[in-house]
């Protein structure tokens, strides 16, 4: 065996040693954990603070929306200078804007998503014992702590956190005079950023090497679950674009601190010309979006993959189109890096070159189209069984459709002269990306809470937060389609300083309450959440009768995941209701031998040895089979 | 076999698969590097690399690649158990990367003496100097592998460890070295 000799002895040595006296501290478990079930639990705890930070942040800039020249005492004894005479100050609404979108985009929906499910279940459901590489996985998680703790430092500095918006563009980012949101806030954004990449591409790394090399005994590609897939491919994407954003941001750093002109050039502030010359802040758009649209599909791709996971088992039914919905995940890959230019239309970019973004970024209606019906398929006359993580995986689907169908306007060149920076895109991607793998990343907490915790969350609860959430954000995003078309901008301080957008103050007031019935309705996960990790249900092993691999290991959740041998694996993971077999569900791990009952034809691959048993186990046992499969 | 009981969990094939992957998320950083040089140098003609390459590049080119043929005489000193050798050679390969990152500094002092800064209103010149500056933390990071080697070499660990590192240290310096060649033939390419 080639895989001996390059093995690693000393390793071995110190886990046997390991294993005859076992202490753990409580640093090594749970702080300074190497174990991936452990770093997990810390992404995904670490993600939900973030969350609810980044939400309440949003409902306090929706007060101002709703209520711009109203005051509110309260908001200036919580938050001092930021809101001065009970008005949130106008440069401190934009630090508000740009630090929610960070952290939902970045530290929530791709270190809380992937770094949750990635860690969680990759090992898991391949057959692992851990990662790759434990201690990268470790340090990945810190480096992530550190960039939070970071960002939300900045609100305790003079000039208040970055507010150049999430995507920070130059010339404002780069110029720290600019506003207060461009100073030191912006410093620390940059940072806090680097070491973000750091962290998504250690664990990137990690998840590509594990799922290539350390799956279990016949768990080929073609046999794994679809959630790996989508993690594959979304850490792929990270390694090939995270590092061209840390390009983007020490050349902007270059720019702020050193006084290089890489994106300035002819400014002028306060009468005064500044030394900054030739630069063009252009570049920072293409690099930053060369980035930014294979991020949104690093937001989406885990989503898509629980979502499959979980529909198939609660629909038991075989996903439909595993083959397409895995080619389709490589195509939105792919063409993920070649739709950047969508986000630049109204650069002054040559109309032709707009033209070929614009007929890439509509290609990718196919693959996703393909994802969403073949979603509707799985579900169309399944024994569906309703858990809350099945009501989100629905409501995903639900986001994914309608904010996909606006992707279409937007993508439009033309089209997006008028809609490009209006409402209109914030309610997009807010529904797509934002809600969509939101739901994704619900679905998932509720299907894995038994598998992280060993106890099952409250379905009453649920539902409660399923049908609160989903209601509040319809309501909060469709109505922002109809003041996009209207042409009302995003960003605004205050709606009554523009005559034409006074109309749309009644609609800011519902959409600000139902954000507000959005956030409360959160309780109720977060009761339901940090209340079942010690008071829930006690689960059993496989509580959803599920076929993956992650439902053979013990609730008790060990070091190593399994405690004997490796189990190996004989099918696909989709073996749900399968004719002629007593249950409604097959386990990876059994092999065809135990289920001669319903064996077909192309279960054996071509095994000409294996279909012949088959063939004679079926003229045996005729009477209770049906023709066509004899033959 | 009995004391491998657990293959997948040991084994070395996946981190070494972790190098090769840090390879990609590096090439595609410097590819995004030099994009961003395209993109900007196309802004018109006042944006080309307009000045002559200080000719210690030439130099420091040679000795990188010196240091890849002796970091590859390192790799095959170990890989035939000649560990005197190994020594040797990567103490030379150590060298040969310190005298690289002087030359590279001396090229930024040519420059500078020159006029021609960092800090410059045509932003292809700042692009050299973080290509170059870039790439030295590349060397760096690879000077610090090598130490790792050279430690191993030294130290009581086990053969098979120590041709792992040996292996990795030697992949990641090809690696920085194709990088400088790349990046030294896209400028003069560029000019």
């Amino acid at each position: 065996m080639s895989s001996i000799a390059i093995n690693n002895p000393s390793a071995i040595h110190h886990d046997d040693h390991g294993h005859a006296h076992h202490h753990e501290t409580f640093l090594t478990k749970y702080v300074f954990s190497q174990d991936h079930k452990m770093i997990a639990k810390q992404f995904l705890i670490t993600g939900i603070i973030m969350g609810v930070i980044a939400m309440l942040l949003s409902v306090l800039f929706r007060i101002q929306l709703a209520y711009p020249d109203h005051s509110f005492p309260l908001l200036e004894v919580l938050l001092g200078r930021f809101a001065p005479e009970g008005r949130l100050d106008p440069n401190f609404y934009l630090s508000l804007v740009t630090i929610h979108g960070t952290i939902m985009v970045f530290f929530v929906l791709t270190a809380g998503l992937s770094g949750t499910f990635s860690n969680l279940l990759i090992p898991l459901q391949l057959g692992a014992r851990d990662m790759a590489s434990p201690f990268m996985n470790m340090l990945s998680y810190w480096l992530f702590l550190v960039a939070c703790v970071l960002i939300l430092s900045t609100f305790f500095i003079e000039s208040g956190p970055a507010g150049g918006g999430w995507t920070v563009y130059p010339p404002l980012s780069a110029i720290p005079k600019a506003m207060p949101g461009s100073g030191l806030g912006m410093t620390i954004w940059l940072i806090a950023m680097i070491l973000f990449v750091a962290s998504s591409l250690m664990g990137g790394i990690n998840y590509v090497s594990t799922i290539l090399n350390m799956r279990t005994k016949g768990m080929d590609l073609w046999k794994m679950p679809l959630t790996i897939w989508a993690f594959l491919l979304t850490a792929v994407t990270g390694i090939l674009s995270f590092p061209v954003l840390v390009a983007g941001v020490v050349l902007l750093i270059f720019d702020r601190s050193f006084g290089t002109s890489f994106y300035l050039s002819d400014i002028v502030i306060g009468g005064q010309a500044l030394a900054h010359e030739g630069g063009s802040p252009i570049l920072w758009q293409h690099l930053f979006w060369f980035l930014g649209h294979p991020e949104v599909y690093i937001v989406i791709m885990p989503a898509m993959g629980i979502i499959s996971e979980v529909m198939a088992v609660n629909s038991r039914k075989p996903i439909f189109g595993y083959h397409a919905m895995v080619y389709s995940l490589i195509a939105i890959t792919v063409l993920s890096f070649i739709v950047w230019g969508h986000h630049m239309f109204v650069t002054g970019m040559n109309p032709f070159l707009g033209g070929v973004f614009m007929i890439t970024t509509l290609i990718i209606a196919v693959p996703s189209a393909v994802k969403t019906f073949n979603w509707l398929a799985t579900l169309w006359r399944g024994n569906i069984r309703f858990t809350p993580a099945m009501l989100f995986s629905i409501g995903m689907v639900s986001f994914f459709i309608s904010g996909g169908l606006t992707g279409i306007w937007l993508g439009n060149a033309s089209l997006d002269i008028n809609l490009h920076d209006t409402y209109f895109v914030v309610a997009h991607f807010h529904l797509v990306m934002g809600s969509a793998a939101i739901f994704g990343m619900l679905a998932g907490i509720y299907h894995w809470f038994p598998k992280m915790f060993g106890r099952v969350m409250n379905p009453r609860l649920g539902y409660l937060h399923f049908w609160l959430t989903f209601v509040a954000a319809y309501f909060v995003f469709f109505p922002m389609h109809f003041m996009g078309l209207d042409g009302v901008p995003r960003r605004y301080y205050a709606f009554t300083e523009f005559e034409f957008m006074e109309k749309w103050m009644s609609v800011n007031v519902f959409v600000t309450w139902s954000a507000i019935l959005g956030a409360v309705a959160q309780i109720a996960f977060l009761i339901n959440f940090f209340g079942s990790i010690f008071f829930g249900k006690k689960s059993t092993e496989n509580p959803w009768e599920a076929n993956t691999l992650e439902w053979t290991t013990p609730v008790e959740r060990l070091h190593g995941n399994w405690p004997g041998e490796i189990p190996t694996v004989y099918r696909w993971a989709y073996d749900y209701s399968k004719p002629g077999h007593p249950t409604d569900f097959i386990m990876q791990t059994v092999p065809h031998s135990e289920t001669m009952s319903s064996n077909l034809p192309h279960d054996f691959d071509g095994n000409e040895v294996a279909e012949k048993i088959q063939e004679e186990w079926n003229l045996a046992h005729n009477a209770s089979k049906n023709p066509e499969q004899v033959k | 076999m009995t004391i491998n009981q657990e293959p997948d969990r040991y084994s070395l094939q996946p981190k070494k698969f972790v190098l090769w992957l840090f390879i990609v998320s590096s090439i595609i950083f410097f590819a995004g590097l030099t994009s961003g040089f395209i993109v900007y140098s196309g802004g018109g003609a006042r944006k080309a690399l307009n000045v002559d390459l200080p000719k210690v590049f030439i130099y420091s080119t040679i000795v990188i690649i010196l240091s890849s043929v002796t970091m590859h005489l390192a790799y095959l000193g170990t890989k035939r158990l000649k560990f005197a050798q190994q020594k040797l050679w990567l103490w030379v390969s150590l060298l040969l990367g310190i005298v690289f990152i002087a030359l590279q500094v001396y090229g930024w002092a040519v420059w500078t003496n020159l006029g021609i800064f960092f800090i410059n209103s045509n932003a292809t010149i700042s692009f050299v100097y973080a290509f170059t500056f870039f790439h030295i933390l590349h060397i760096v990071a690879g000077l610090i592998m090598i130490i790792t080697a050279l430690k191993s070499s030294y130290g009581p660990v086990p053969t098979v460890t120590n041709s792992f590192r040996m292996d990795i240290t030697s992949i990641f310096w090809h690696f920085v070295d194709i990088v400088w060649i790349y990046l030294y033939v896209f400028l003069l390419l560029n000019r």
